[in-house]
């Protein structure tokens, strides 16, 4: 049971700046997950709040309490590393009963501790192995052993699952969820580069890139009003169709159109002043369909079909200085490379950024409140 | 000058060559002997087998050659003589062993040898790796690493003229130019002739041999607790583990392997000991150590062979457990490879 507030964090290594002033208020229970591309700052905010990376300046409150000068082990956190970080010479059980040991709490208390969590993660059968005649998925088993055991407020994992084959990934994303689900009030922190992962676990997902917050919300808000550019293209697989487009009509409705000619009328409110202006335009190759009336958004030359047995990622190259389109559609829709196809997609699907990458609607939004 | 350059040189290019030639040769007059191709199919993995069988041996058979001449005869030559009299004539049986145990010098080599292994390489191994943790942390432990690892490259009887220095007296009246007596005196106390003490004398000499060999114990435990995944230490941390217990339960017993064969190989020198001794005191004033009381029979006042190799077949006997201890711990470190 804990809330997390970071007020302006901020986190240099001497003139670099990792993390520039990040605010989150974290509500107890919550299951949050810091996704963004390699050197976000994900891992390193995570660090922070666990107490491993002290933080430059800002503050950083765990259930009201300031924790910035607060030891790790004083915060009520618990952590589950990338590598697990077992320790290599002890056996699972006393990988687990350390912390407790340390703390020098009562035999009978660590003995009842450990053997609960064994329980929860099937572990009971290899409390007297040591780790490395385990699997992977069993090392991971116990690193999640070892922090359920110090019973901590928040849950801290670290990119748990990237050094697991596919499969266990699978399994084990779905463990770490009914974890969860049986640890209502605890609050975890979750850090990963898979989107599939922070879509499948999160609450709500903070979007992380260059140490700012992209956006903050759950993964249904990013996956449908992505707020910028880089939300778009990062949640979503394959990425967003992004492509060029010029403003006809500004209004409560938007007219655009493209460099080869399509014209599209995107129901997105935009200030007069646009009117003129080059602005990005945003369909997700799942929302695009073969059109079946007259009217199309798009029209042009299948240039590669990637066939994925239940749906087919179709490159359409849509000419004149406009990159190819990806419209996924369903694998046993018959489409030929070479032939010309038509593209449309549902006016509610559609996005429109402004110049400098923002949501149009998430300005209207940001106005409303103003 | 240039004739020097030029033999070395050429003493290259026959030594590598004549290798290459040797193994190139070698495989390829079994090629000749046993072709694989143009012969029946049946011939052929007959011949492949027999060259799978023979090609070991034609490539480990030189170093196996010299390993014999080098090592093994030797060493059942002096098996053999520590059984002979002084000139190595005539049997005696065990004489020489009865000799050596009831030997007043001898008994006090043993001891002395005790207390060098007792001492050395549990202070070298704990000086190394106390030095090896605490510069890890601070911007001139490089520099004082390196100051550390210097003395290893001094020969032993170079590091005994130093201390020998250190260690140095003069008569009553005289400046004391040696650094230890400068100091005691300095002090207010007494100079003294310091090797000269008996029983505590062999701790001033054991203080070389541990200023020579600590910088080995550092520069491979300081490798080994790079090793260490940093990961385990914040797990540590995050567990509420103080440093002391982080270096304790933590990095120690991770470098365990590592510590032991550091241990072993500075213990199996120790018990080879002797230029030390031979230089600082040559073994007087009961500082004597097996080493040199073999050197002293085998090769002083005539030389006796027979209680010179006896002395020699202790040492051997002392080392060989050491040793394969040693190399199961080594080999363990690596993996078997």
């Amino acid at each position: 049971m804990a809330d997390l507030t970071l007020r302006q964090v901020k986190k240099s290594y001497g003139n670099v700046h990792v993390l520039h002033g990040i605010d989150l208020d974290i509500q107890s229970g919550e299951f949050i997950v810091f996704v963004g591309p390699s050197g976000c700052g994900k891992s390193t905010l995570l660090r922070t709040i666990a107490g491993l990376e002290e933080i430059t300046s800002g503050e950083l409150k765990i259930d009201g309490q300031v924790v910035n000068d607060v030891p790790p082990s004083k915060r009520g956190i618990a952590m589950v590393f990338q590598s697990y970080a077992l320790y290599p010479h002890m056996s699972v059980y006393d990988n687990m009963a350390f912390g407790m040991k340390i703390a020098r709490e009562d035999k009978a208390e660590i003995d009842r501790r450990v053997k609960q969590a064994a329980e929860i993660l099937q572990l009971t059968k290899y409390l007297d192995r040591l780790p490395r005649a385990m699997s992977g998925g069993q090392r991971q088993r116990v690193a999640i052993g070892r922090a359920i055991v110090r019973n901590p407020k928040v849950f801290l994992f670290d990119e748990p699952l990237s050094n697991l084959d596919a499969a266990l990934r699978v399994a084990t994303r779905i463990e770490i969820a009914k974890l969860k689900e049986s640890m209502p009030e605890t609050t975890m922190i979750y850090v990963t580069h898979d989107q599939v992962e922070a879509m499948t676990l999160a609450d709500r997902i903070v979007v992380l890139k260059d140490g700012h917050v992209e956006q903050v919300g759950t993964p249904m808000d990013l996956y449908k009003k992505p707020g910028n550019l880089f939300v778009a293209q990062f949640i979503g697989s394959p990425a967003m169709n992004v492509l060029p487009a010029t403003v006809d009509k500004a209004g409560p409705s938007t007219a655009v159109s493209f460099n080869g000619g399509h014209k599209a009328t995107v129901p997105i409110a935009t200030p007069a002043s646009v009117k003129g202006e080059t602005v990005s335009f945003g369909v997700r190759p799942e929302d695009l369909f073969l059109a079946t009336g007259k009217a199309c958004l798009f029209e042009g030359k299948v240039d590669y079909i990637e066939q994925l047995g239940e749906v087919q990622l179709v490159y359409v190259d849509i000419g004149r200085g406009d990159q190819p389109l990806t419209a996924k559609l369903p694998g046993n829709v018959e489409v030929k490379r070479g032939t010309t196809v038509r593209l449309d997609a549902d006016a509610a699907d559609l996005h429109l950024f402004d110049k400098d990458g923002r949501s149009f609607l998430h300005r209207d939004q940001a106005a409303e409140a103003a | 000058m240039a004739a020097q350059i030029f033999s070395a040189v050429l003493v290259i290019v026959i030594g590598v060559g004549g290798c290459v030639a040797y193994f190139w040769g070698a495989n390829k007059l079994l090629d000749l002997v046993f072709p694989a191709h143009g012969v029946s199919g049946a011939a052929a993995v007959d011949n492949l087998r027999r060259q799978g069988l023979i090609r070991p041996w034609l490539f480990v058979g030189p170093a196996l050659l010299i390993l014999t001449v080098y090592l093994i005869y030797p060493v059942i030559d002096t098996l053999w003589l520590s059984f002979h009299d002084r000139g190595g004539q005539n049997f005696v049986g065990f004489a020489n062993y009865e000799w050596a145990f009831g030997d007043r010098e001898f008994r006090n080599s043993i001891l002395n040898n005790v207390l060098w292994l007792a001492v050395v390489p549990a202070a070298c191994t704990f000086l190394g790796l106390i030095i090896a943790v605490l510069t890890d942390r601070i911007w001139w432990g490089t520099i004082a690493k390196s100051l550390i690892f210097l003395p290893l490259a001094i020969s032993f009887v170079g590091a005994s003229v130093i201390w020998k220095f250190i260690y140095e007296y003069k008569g009553e009246g005289q400046t004391q130019i040696g650094i230890l007596n400068a100091i005691v005196t300095g002090l207010g106390g007494d100079p003294h002739v310091w090797i000269s003490i008996p029983f505590w004398n062999n701790f001033f000499l054991m203080i070389i041999l541990i200023w020579i060999q600590t910088g080995f114990a550092m520069v491979i435990l300081s490798s080994a607790l790079r090793g260490i995944p940093e990961e385990t230490i914040e797990a540590a941390v995050i567990d509420g583990a103080n440093p002391f217990q982080i270096f304790w339960k933590i990095m120690v017993p991770q470098i365990w392997g590592t510590i032991a064969v550091v241990w072993t190989t500075i213990t199996i020198l120790v018990l080879k000991v002797f230029d030390i001794v031979l230089t600082m005191t040559n073994g007087q004033w009961n500082s004597q150590v097996l080493a040199n009381l073999m050197f002293d029979w085998m090769f002083r006042g005539g030389g006796d062979f027979g209680r010179g190799a006896t002395i020699a077949i202790v040492i051997m006997i002392a080392v060989i457990p050491i040793m394969v201890w040693n190399i199961r711990q080594a080999n363990k470190e690596t993996g078997g490879h």
